[in-house]
């Protein structure tokens, strides 16, 4: 392609943006023309939903400029975006389920004759918007939430083209389709070209990137590390690019061989509803790490063996005995524990004090089994060895760092001596320092005889602290890779670029 | 020279804990100095007692809510609850003593099953809670008149009514000690008590975070459904006693669990749950009780009362949302 490249549609100049004093985007440059597929790779928390919020309006950048169809925008809200001629397609869709797909349409801005809404005008409209974009299947009246999710997606598109979009941006939209939908969406996407609308394409699967994008960006830790035409590249450089950084930090040392034990928990032909056929073992004594992006089955791994929306197929066997992990209380009386990865969410009881958050549960299970004050006070102790800082035990945990809520949670799970521990993204927002105290502490718990499970989407630490690593895609084990592995083979396999050699 | 290095020292209020009893504390007391002002002979023993008594019912009854409240959910079910259990009790006895104490566990049975069916269809069924609880409330409010033909029929006995209009008499310094108020100060004691144990630390965790207990191994409809139970219980308790106060009648009841979700409220407890201490509920229905007392000292209508209350759950409610959303 040697065209002489149109004036850009969307410019964006050394976009930065920090929270709360992480920077999160760092000097970022990006360029749109009409008419163009733009794809932005990275790994999870690269900067790409940033950057795209940026764009849309929902976040408003530190630094740097954007430039939107010749002139520079600061766009107050996604409103103001949306006026403008940027409109987002979210993963999850926006819609009105109860109402018809030409009332979803027009949400807002519908067609007005003598102070009353244009029913028959709506649908005309929307009738020619769909077909403008090849869809003449689909009926304006139809009510959106009998709709399969591919149409829901055309609804949310012509959404956008009633706005008069100029730019779309694109996160994610095959994760919910069946593999003729994504066929679907291709044409749909080749059609918005055609109409010199620019695309901003976010996508995990390479497949896709190389299919549909004309350039690709990809993104690392906030920065810009490439822009390069998709004709001059493959899939392997890709994952070059979205990784290979320096193992700076320190971890623990491994396990050694001798210490590991034998097989805590087997997992055989085990399933649910987003888990198929997962063969894995965990050894007492050892680290498994957990790879894979997001939406890959890593957590529904984590909370099948806990009980949370356990197993429907397949064998369990916890020390050669089979078990049914039915419920999360089950699990804990199994001897396992589960440090979520949403820590507000369903972490910590928030507005409760350090000691009643460390004791949540063993109140809850063990309550009977234990004294009230020798519980307490071997909570106590635990709170004191994980080292919780800057509160007393009765502050409210929610004025805690989130590395010390972490140590809380840690220290309620550490309660109930668990000899299984699940942890999903245990160091996600937390500052350096209680990142290491936190790895410590997992290893420490190995080393003593406890079968660790770590998912985490950090690749230097999963790659610092597992002794081996698992690697999940589309709710299936993609692969194994030893301690010692790289970042490039963890995402190769994450991805899909090394289906053929997993196999 | 000399610098001198100054910190701006962060300002050290006595802090006001969130949830905790100080504010109430505060509003009582002034209404207590207002209501000295107006009728010191008020605050005499015999006067001061026997409001104690008066307010025992509604007290429990805040009780029993701010249990339900605490752990997320709402109990509109207590005022038709209490009507139904004085129209039974009466039709049951009617007028002959020896059935009392077997009426007074029927009524406790009585009220427990309500809560325990309002637990159970808003736990198991998910019904939200608001319409579980009112749904029992419309039908506990037919099937009493159902029950009754319309009218009350029967009479309490003489022993039934103790409970609620005899007091220990000749007491050193108090005079006149109503039972209705050691029933209460029992019952409060058991209810700081049962607070403070795994089962109500677990309750109050439970309204801050449901999921986040789920996941640390609480059955969280099962420590609901046990709130629920507890509040029809404060219900049975809170009927027996007025029944033997005010008598019999349709009225027994009617209201009581907007007073009793108002005092809640008033008494520093977050709708929604995960926040707020019993005693601060009890509180808040002693104070609602006086300033109704204080109003009546000045004359003001009786009719304003239900304004008054909804005037005071707006405005608990909007300075907890604004301190809550400040955080």
């Amino acid at each position: 392609m040697s065209d002489p490249p149109p004036a850009p549609l969307l410019t964006l100049r050394g976009i930065g943006k920090s929270f709360l004093g992480v920077r999160v985007l760092d000097g970022v440059d990006l360029e749109v023309a009409p008419g163009e597929v733009h794809a932005v790779v990275g790994e999870n928390g690269a900067g790409k939903s940033t950057l795209m919020k940026i764009v849309s309006g929902g976040y408003a950048p530190d630094g740097g400029t954007v430039e939107f169809a010749g002139a520079s925008r600061t766009f107050r809200g996604p409103r103001d975006a949306q006026r403008a001629g940027i409109g987002i397609i979210h993963q999850e869709f926006n819609l009105l389920p109860e109402r018809t797909v030409a009332e979803n349409v027009y949400l807002g801005h519908e067609p007005v004759r003598r102070g009353l809404v244009d029913r028959r005008a709506m649908l005309d409209r929307t009738t020619r918007l769909l077909a403008s974009i090849g869809e003449t299947t689909l009926p304006a009246d139809a009510r959106v939430g009998q709709l399969g999710v591919a149409q829901q997606q055309v609804v949310e598109i012509a959404k956008a083209l009633a706005l008069d979009a100029r730019l779309l941006i694109m996160d994610e939209p095959t994760a919910a389709l069946a593999d003729h939908e994504v066929e679907l969406l291709y044409g749909l996407v080749r059609r918005l070209q055609e109409r010199g609308i620019g695309l901003l394409y976010v996508s995990h699967r390479l497949a896709e990137v190389f299919d549909l994008s004309g350039r690709i960006t990809v993104l690392k830790d906030g920065r810009r590390v490439t822009t390069v035409d998709t004709t001059d590249t493959t899939a392997d450089e890709l994952v070059r690019h979205m990784v290979g950084r320096e193992l700076s930090s320190y971890y623990p040392d491994r396990a050694a061989p001798e210490d590991r034990g034998p097989v805590r928990l087997n997992l055989r032909d085990a399933g649910n509803q987003k888990l198929r056929d997962v063969n894995l073992q965990l050894r007492a004594g050892e680290v498994l790490g957990i790879g894979g992006l997001q939406g890959s089955g890593r957590s529904a791994l984590a909370r099948a063996i806990f009980g949370v929306s356990p197993f429907t197929t397949g064998d369990v066997t916890l020390d050669d005995r089979p078990v049914r992990l039915r419920s999360p209380r089950t699990a804990m009386r199994a001897g396992i524990a589960y440090v979520t990865e949403d820590r507000k969410g369903e972490g910590i009881v928030a507005r409760q004090s350090v000691l009643d958050n460390a004791l949540l549960a063993s109140r809850a299970v063990f309550a009977v089994r234990s004294g009230r004050t020798a519980r307490t006070a071997r909570v106590r102790e635990l709170l004191a060895a994980v080292e919780v800082r800057g509160a007393g035990d009765d502050q409210e945990i929610r004025f805690l760092s989130g590395g010390n809520q972490q140590k809380v949670v840690l220290a309620r799970w550490l309660a109930l001596d668990p000899r299984i521990l699940l942890f999903d993204e245990p160091t996600r927002g937390i500052d350096v320092g209680a990142k290491s105290a936190i790895h410590d502490l997992v290893r420490r718990l190995a080393r003593e005889g406890a079968a660790v499970l770590m998912i985490s989407s950090d690749l230097p630490e999963l790659l610092g602290m597992s002794d081996r690593i698992v690697v999940m895609r589309d709710g299936r084990v993609a692969g194994e890779l030893p301690a010692g592995a790289t970042e490039e083979e963890v995402v190769a396999l994450a991805v899909g670029t090394a289906r053929e050699a997993a196999q | 020279m000399q610098t001198v290095q100054r910190r701006t020292l962060p300002l050290r209020l006595p802090r006001v804990r969130p949830g905790g009893v100080l504010p109430i504390l505060a509003i009582l007391a002034v209404l207590v100095v207002l209501v000295g002002i107006r009728q010191p002979d008020f605050l005499a023993p015999p006067s001061l007692m026997s409001f104690l008594g008066r307010s025992a019912p509604i007290i429990l009854l805040a009780a029993g809510q701010y249990f339900v409240i605490v752990s997320g959910e709402f109990d509109l079910s207590v005022g038709s609850l209490v009507t139904a259990q004085v129209v039974v009790a009466a039709r049951l006895i009617d007028g002959d003593p020896t059935r009392t104490w077997p009426v007074v566990l029927l009524l406790l049975a009585f009220g427990a099953l309500v809560g325990l069916v309002n637990g159970l269809i808003t736990t198991r069924l998910r019904v939200p809670s608001f319409i579980t609880t009112l749904g029992m409330f419309l039908i506990l409010v037919g099937a009493v008149y159902l029950w009754s033909d319309g009218a009350p029929k029967g009479g309490l006995s003489e022993e039934f009514r103790r409970f609620g209009r005899r007091a220990f008499e000749d007491v050193p310094v108090l005079g006149r000690v109503p039972y209705a108020l050691l029933v209460l100060v029992v019952l409060a004691v058991a209810a700081v008590l049962l607070m403070r144990s795994d089962f109500g630390r677990t309750l109050v965790a439970v309204g801050d975070n449901p999921r986040t207990a789920e996941l640390s191994g609480v059955r969280v409809w099962r420590t609901r459904t046990f709130a629920f139970i507890l509040s029809g219980l404060a219900a049975a308790v809170a009927a027996i006693l007025l029944g033997g106060y005010s008598g019999v009648s349709f009225q027994a009841g009617a209201g009581l669990e907007f007073g009793a979700i108002t005092a809640v409220v008033l008494g520093g407890v977050a709708l929604g749950g995960g926040r707020g201490a019993v005693v601060g509920a009890m509180l808040g229905a002693l104070t609602l009780e006086l300033l109704f007392a204080l109003m009546n000292f000045y004359g003001v209508s009786g009719a304003l009362r239900s304004t008054v209350q909804g005037a005071i759950i707006l405005l608990a409610v909007a300075v907890s949302a604004s301190r809550s959303s400040s955080r």
